[in-house]
């Protein structure tokens, strides 16, 4: 056999390895966004899947409980409870009134059984009053990390 | 002052339009003067950079806050020096980095270059200037770093700033970014000789010898750049990892991987004049992933837990990126007959063909990586519904990936070219077999039973020998030659061929991060929520909350939590983890406390108290060889220090020696 042609067998033979694996771990690890809203109407089936919700947390809301901590998200007014109970300490940037992701599964009475968040906060400047530019706001970016 | 930054931009756009038009000019209807003075223009370009990099120092260090972006990003009471780096803790600021680099990599390649490569220098320069104005454009008109407050008609001043994000005061922040930069950056060099060389249809690799350098240098600072911020994820983000496959870091490791890829390949055309067109594509990759790189984090395809922007500079990225990649496919369409290769692959057993596994290999982790990341947004385009897919996906794809990578680091190095007898096989990999399978039948006698982690170590072990027999054998030779001891011949060895042997201890040091890698499969950790002086155990670790402390500075105010920790009864130590509140932007980060041991690290975070009352929360772990990561990297500093050492003997001579005979000259060289 022609070097060239074992080299392609053994190539299919490592792509093809390599892309079972990735759909595996795309099956295993794919979670949805959804928005709070979606989540009120969802089907009973649909909720059984991975989820991905992003709100506000709400001022006042963050209570912890031996291991938990639970808190409420709110988005366009709808509201969602969020029990947190992964392994991983909460960001920095998790406090009241930052922006949250939540990574989990709707449990049968309603609350969001999270086991990942990410959090990141609003800046200073977009929520002090009487401050206008009279150009485009260019405070509003955060730090790129 | 901010007039005269804005006015500079504007110049230096200007006068990088004016280099790329008369370079081309220039170049096309022959007049030499238009092409000097095209690259005279580069430095101007440099300097009213710099001019505009001062300004905005300048405004961050003496606290100018009329201007917006030292408003945003500086504050009274920080630190001179992360004042400093607050140059690059925004937008505006970074992306005007990314310029200034630029234009001092544009002019040292102007300059060192003044008298040689003159053929191709124009085009050399014309793709650097296109880059770099494009950047330009982008902070003089799109994210301005020089705009002012104002409200009516007048110009104000806030009485102070928010700050930098206290998650970035931090010392490996103060050189992550520039670093990553100069990595990323440094990459426009060789695609610009790359391009040069394709457009005047040059023959051979003239580009690969001239940029050799500059490709291990810029590969050196990008992977500086990602052990620094792996480094500052796992000693100030708290969640206990150096990786979790964010948006952020992927982008930053893609370049890497084609880089890496690129640094191999090369090897293969400057040896045997194979795989032309491959070596394009992936110097043109890495330049295209390094800017794609910069519009992920910085335009808000993907969210991310980096807090990064939503703005409006998606699209111009994307119009460059279309634009050049469109140039780029259709100058290797076009000019495909000079880049036919002139050796073919002879057998599945040889040099030859471990360099194509590897460059599959790493091409495949990169493309698996950026599917990952970009899984939102094609799962959004095809099915209508975002779904993102997280570390576990990675790890699958990654972690056989890396194995088998590993694999190839032993073997590749001592095969030889065109094709392997198996005797040759035999005498070579004998000895790093076995002494794989032992560490792996030992490991597992020892009640280690993690399938990957014993692939592992029993990998690091293989090519740690097979390493290890090169420059014994090698050395030896040496020695008996010239009649010096084992050390010198060792030294005499590597500054003959510096690359190989640097490229050796470079291999040594990924194979010690490896080792740090591996130790994750065997990571621990628990929370308590315990009474002060109370104990709870993790791994062979008992920890006591002592005490807590409060203390303040004017930057923010801190609780400590005073931990003991004991083995087997006997007190080893005291750690202190902090959490604290800055004060400007309110704002609070906590600060771990770690315990570094070759073995394993000991790592805790105080998250606060909890909710009923006073009892502390701790959340700790214990990290197996993580040290080995950072080790790792000082290995492959000290490699890349080597390889830049110019060898005792010509290189170059090589491809031909290797043409002209086969068999026994062929296991010598490289």
């Amino acid at each position: 056999m022609k070097a060239t042609m074992k080299f392609g067998i053994l190539v299919v033979v490592i792509i093809g390895t390599l892309a079972w694996l990735a759909a595996g771990g795309i099956q295993e690890s794919q979670s949805y966004y959804k928005t709070i809203s979606e989540i009120t109407k969802m089907g009973q089936n649909e909720k059984a899947k991975k989820l991905r919700v992003a709100g506000n947390i709400e001022e006042g809301s963050i209570s912890r409980h031996g291991q938990d901590v639970a808190f409420t998200l709110v988005e366009e007014g709808l509201k969602l409870k969020v029990v947190y109970n992964g392994s991983e300490p909460l960001p920095d940037t998790f406090k009241d009134g930052a922006q949250a992701l939540a990574d989990g599964r709707l449990t049968a009475d309603g609350t969001f059984h999270a086991n990942k968040i990410s959090a990141k906060c609003a800046s200073k400047y977009e929520a002090k009053p009487g401050e206008k530019y009279n150009t485009k706001p260019v405070n509003q970016k955060q730090a790129g990390v | 002052m901010e007039n005269i930054g804005a006015l500079s931009l504007l110049i230096a756009l200007c006068l990088a339009i004016y280099s790329v038009v008369g370079s081309l000019v220039g170049a096309i209807k022959k007049r030499p003067f238009l092409v000097t003075s095209a690259e005279r223009a580069v430095y101007a370009v440099w300097l009213l950079l710099t001019v505009a990099s001062g300004i905005l120092i300048h405004a961050l260090l003496t606290s100018d806050f009329r201007m917006a972006y030292v408003a945003a990003h500086s504050n009274l009471t920080m630190p001179a020096i992360y004042k400093f780096t607050a140059w690059w803790g925004g937008q505006e600021g970074s992306l005007l980095l990314w310029a200034w680099l630029l234009s001092c990599y544009a002019a040292i390649v102007v300059f060192t270059n003044r008298k040689s490569h003159r053929v191709i220098m124009p085009y050399v320069n014309a793709t650097m200037m296109v880059t770099l104005g494009f950047f330009i454009l982008l902070v003089a008109f799109v994210v301005s770093p020089f705009q002012v407050l104002a409200q009516g008609r007048g110009i104000i001043a806030v009485p102070d700033g928010n700050g930098l994000n206290p998650l970035l005061q931090y010392w490996t922040m103060v050189i992550h970014p520039p670093m990553l930069y100069l990595g990323y950056i440094g990459f426009t060099v060789p695609f610009a000789f790359a391009l040069g060389s394709l457009v005047m249809k040059q023959p051979g690799d003239a580009w690969i010898h001239t940029t050799r350098r500059w490709a291990i240098v810029t590969w050196f600072f990008q992977t500086t750049g990602i052990t620094l911020g792996a480094g500052w994820a796992y000693a100030v983000l708290g969640w206990g990892g150096y990786w979790g496959w964010d948006p952020v870091e992927n982008a930053s490791f893609l370049p890497w991987l084609t880089s890496t890829a690129f640094l191999h390949s090369v090897m293969m055309q400057e040896k045997k004049g194979m795989m032309k067109v491959w070596n394009i594509v992936l110097v043109s990759a890495t330049f295209f992933l390094s800017i794609f790189g910069t519009m992920l984090t910085r335009s808000g395809i993907v969210t991310s837990v980096h807090a990064f922007a939503q703005s409006p500079i998606g699209k111009y990225f994307g119009t460059f990126l279309v634009l050049f990649i469109a140039l780029v496919v259709y100058l290797v369409l076009d000019r495909l007959d000079y880049l036919k290769s002139e050796s073919h692959l002879e057998s599945i057993v040889s040099r030859e063909s471990s360099f194509l596994f590897n460059n599959l290999i790493l091409l495949a982790s990169c493309f698996a990586i950026l599917w990952g990341t970009l899984f939102p947004v094609i799962s959004e385009a095809v099915s209508g519904e975002k779904i993102s897919v997280d570390a576990p996906f990675f790890n699958r794809v990654n972690i056989p990936i890396g194995l088998f990578l590993m694999f190839l680091t032993g073997v590749g190095p001592l095969i030889a070219w065109r094709r392997s007898s198996p005797e040759s096989l035999k005498r070579s990999f004998t000895v790093p077999t076995i002494g794989g399978l032992l560490v792996i039948v030992g490991l597992f006698a020892l009640g280690i039973h993690h399938g990957y982690a014993l692939i592992s170590f029993g990998l690091c072990m293989f090519v740690t020998l097979t390493i290890a027999i090169e420059f014994w054998k090698g050395s030896n030779l040496i020695k008996a030659k010239d009649g010096i001891g084992l050390i010198p011949a060792m030294i005499e060895l590597t500054h003959r061929n510096t690359r190989r042997y640097g490229g050796y201890v470079i291999h040594m040091g990924i194979v010690a991060m490896f080792i740090g890698f591996t130790g994750a499969a065997f990571n621990k950790d628990a929370t308590a929520e315990i009474q002060m002086g109370d104990k709870f155990n993790i791994g062979r670790y008992e920890l006591k909350v002592r005490d807590i402390r409060v203390s303040e500075n004017e930057d923010y105010m801190a609780q400590h939590a005073i931990v003991d920790v004991f083995v087997g009864g006997d007190q080893i130590g005291t750690m202190e983890p902090e959490k604290r509140l800055y004060r400007s932007s309110n704002q609070p980060t906590s600060e771990v406390a770690i315990r570094r041991r070759l073995n394993e690290d000991l790592y805790l975070n105080f998250a606060g108290t909890s909710g009923e009352g006073s009892k502390p929360v701790i959340q700790a772990y214990v990290f197996p060889l993580v040290s080995w990561i950072w080790i790792g990297f000082w290995i492959t500093t000290f490699g890349t220090i080597i390889c830049l050492v110019p060898a005792k003997m010509r290189l170059s001579y090589a491809r031909t020696e290797v043409v002209g005979y086969a068999g026994k000259n062929v296991q010598v060289e490289k």
